[in-house]
């Protein structure tokens, strides 16, 4: 069964007057339990794709299915609701709140969902135990490498067992050494059962993944279209 | 919830500087209201109490004429008024809100006093047995009147410490005569305002109310007024009541009741009229207030200034913080609840600055009472406004920066970095 299902998504931005379109008719269909990588030079809406798919924002227009729910027309708050439940994020930049500790960023999105605090740190000392992280857990973001901020975030990311881990460039801000560390816990989740849509400039990253999509322009590509294997990405 | 009052805490000391200046014009506003508050209310009680005396709670009613009191020691003997019984006594002790009832006889201004070759110049009262407790007078030295001295109508006197100084020159009376209307009296003690009752004398405007008791008063028995001045002379009722509250109530049902009995003739200019002492207080606290009024409308043009500082502060603070907030949106928090955390942030801020606000007043308002000789009351009332008002004021402007912070678009919020 797909866990998500887009059709003919379209979206817009406006550049000052002119509406330019950014993602052209993308169609994509996901099964549960699919990795996925999406490359595509810079610009081509990778992005622009997975707010949309993240439920960050909404297309201009085609629908999108998540799990069975048509997400048309949802209110802001719904929309936050389907994010907690069902979406877990890694951004290239971590984003993890500097006043926190490492268990209580984890922690926050069960706060979001109405778990009680006990239960709350139960889960989020699991998630970083999974991580590898059980040490750091009292630590605050500026006192822990560029690696281990990307894995509390990952733990942050699946600490509410949600169905689609979204990761936009989760390795971009790491070396070699600590993006395989990411790549082995993304296998291990995916090993799971965990979806994962992953975008990535990095064939080697890619490569992790079990299927491939390439975006040019806006446009969506299945494997096997020219451009795979992304050395044009890398000659950019 | 608790969470974020502890976060926002966290927020105002992670900027300490900035969370003070913020603060500063709800603090400023918030001082000089208690301040101006705890002096009106100072001043007021301390009107009330050298009106009324602190307390001894009388309310005298007297023979007015064309609503003016009437002084026999000018305008003689009142024509169609009769002299009051006991029994309309005991009626005035049965009224709401009356302890006890006096009749006494007066003379605003005695000329036919003498000690030996000194003329007294002070007033001169005829009193029952009721008068000195309604009053709160106590024996100093020598005895009180007793109940033969009322029967035979003995010629024995009361003084006050007013007229031991300007009749006696301070020397001890007791025992000694003086001359009254050509008739001879023997002081028999010195009879003073008990301390408690003492009326505090701060200012001219109290000089000025007291003044004129200070040539002093004798006292002699009711019962041997006639043989001094005139017989069937109508008396003057000073009521002791139950509560500082029941004066006004208590002085206008006697003022009645003795109207009623006492004037034959309903045509007559005469009247009974209380003289109400609570009412002349609450004239001049109203005077005292309104001019402070005045100051608490400049104070909370302070508060309005610190307010739109603080929706200042908030909304570059909202501004400096969007990737937090973009980012919490992001894995899941509603609108509700940024708003939330972001009014949290502002009414803790504000009611800090309040708190704040209220110890500096109450420190400014016992300086002031300490150096200008003001008397100061801080109430718990005007204490717990405050704190609420300035909190009131976080969330009213902290709306706007809050509902700013709510609607970001987590997508922008995220970019941005
Ligand atoms: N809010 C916006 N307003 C206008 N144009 C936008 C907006 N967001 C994105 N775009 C445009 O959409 C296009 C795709 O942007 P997107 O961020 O999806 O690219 P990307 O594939 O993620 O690139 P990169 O690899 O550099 O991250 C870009 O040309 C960008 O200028
Ligand atoms: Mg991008």
């Amino acid at each position: 069964m797909a866990i998500l299902e887009l059709q003919n998504i379209c979206k817009d931005y406006m550049q000052g007057k002119e509406p330019v379109r950014v993602l052209k008719n993308v169609s994509l269909s996901v099964e549960k339990g699919e990795y996925i990588a999406i490359m595509g030079p810079s610009g081509s809406g990778k992005t622009t794709l997975m707010n949309i798919i993240g439920c960050l924002d909404v297309p201009t227009s085609g629908s999108y299915v998540l799990d069975g729910a048509d997400l048309q027309d949802l209110s802001d708050d719904a929309l936050a609701d389907i994010r907690n439940r069902h979406i877990g994020f890694v951004f290239q930049s971590f984003h993890l709140l500097p006043k926190m500790t490492a268990l209580d960023n984890v922690a926050l999105p069960l706060l979001y969902g109405g778990v009680p605090l006990k239960e709350r740190k139960r889960r989020a000392a699991e998630a970083l135990e999974a991580v590898g992280l059980s040490d750091r857990a009292e630590f605050y973001p500026n006192q822990l490498s560029g690696g281990q901020c990307q894995r509390v975030a990952i733990a942050r990311a699946m600490v509410g067992k949600p169905d689609i881990l979204l990761a936009d460039e989760p390795t971009g801000a790491l070396d070699t050494r600590a993006g395989s560390q990411i790549m082995e816990i993304f296998r291990g989740l995916n090993d799971s059962g965990m979806t994962i849509l992953m975008i990535t400039h990095e064939p080697s990253i890619a490569a992790c993944a079990d299927k491939t999509y390439h975006i040019l322009d806006g446009e969506l590509h299945t494997a096997g279209v020219p451009g795979r294997g992304g050395s044009e990405d890398e000659a950019e | 919830m608790i969470e974020n009052i502890r976060l926002a805490f966290q927020g105002i000391w992670g900027h300490k500087l900035r969370s003070v200046l913020t603060m500063l014009g709800i603090i400023i506003g918030i001082a000089a209201i208690i301040t101006i508050v705890s002096t009106i209310k100072g001043t007021n009680e301390q009107i009330k109490e050298n009106l009324i005396g602190a307390g001894n709670n009388v309310v005298t009613v007297q023979l007015n004429q064309d609503g003016y009191p009437y002084d026999m020691s000018w305008q003689g003997i009142p024509q169609g008024v009769r002299v009051i019984t006991e029994e309309t006594r005991r009626e005035i002790e049965d009224l709401r809100g009356v302890e006890r009832a006096s009749l006494y006889t007066h003379r605003s201004y005695a000329e036919m006093v003498y000690y030996q070759d000194t003329q007294f110049n002070g007033e001169v009262c005829g009193i029952d047995e009721h008068y000195l407790s309604v009053y709160g007078y106590q024996i100093r030295s020598g005895r009180g009147f007793t109940q033969k001295d009322y029967e035979d109508m003995r010629k024995v006197a009361l003084v006050d410490p007013g007229a031991v100084k300007t009749l006696f020159g301070g020397e001890d009376p007791v025992g000694k005569s003086i001359e009254l209307q050509g008739e001879v009296f023997t002081v028999v003690g010195v009879a003073a305002l008990s301390e408690e009752f003492a009326p505090t004398i701060q200012n001219m405007n109290d000089y000025w109310l007291y003044a004129d008791t200070s040539a002093g008063t004798v006292y002699i028995p009711g019962t041997v007024w006639p043989a001094a001045y005139q017989f069937d002379e109508p008396q003057n009722v000073a009521i002791k009541v139950t509560d500082t509250d029941a004066m006004a109530s208590a002085g206008k049902d006697a003022a009645e009741l003795l109207t009623a009995s006492q004037i034959a003739n309903t045509e007559s200019t005469f009247d009974y009229r209380s003289q109400d002492m609570l009412e002349q207080a609450q004239q001049l606290q109203s005077m005292s207030q309104s001019t402070n009024v005045q100051l608490i409308w400049i104070a909370s043009i302070s508060l309005l200034v610190g307010g739109i500082g603080v929706m200042n502060i908030m909304l570059v603070s909202v501004t400096e913080r969007t990737a937090e907030i973009g980012l919490k949106k992001a894995i899941g928090a509603k609108k509700r609840r940024i708003r939330l955390q972001f009014l949290t942030e502002a009414a803790v801020l504000t009611s800090l600055g309040g708190i704040i606000g209220v110890l500096s007043g109450v420190g400014l308002a016992q300086l002031i009472s300490g150096m200008m000789q003001i008397p100061v009351a801080i109430s718990a009332g005007a204490i717990l406004i405050a704190v609420v008002f300035s909190m009131l004021i976080g969330v009213v402007f902290g709306l706007l920066p809050a509902m700013k912070a709510a609607n970001l678009n987590p997508i922008d919020a995220l970019r941005r970095e």
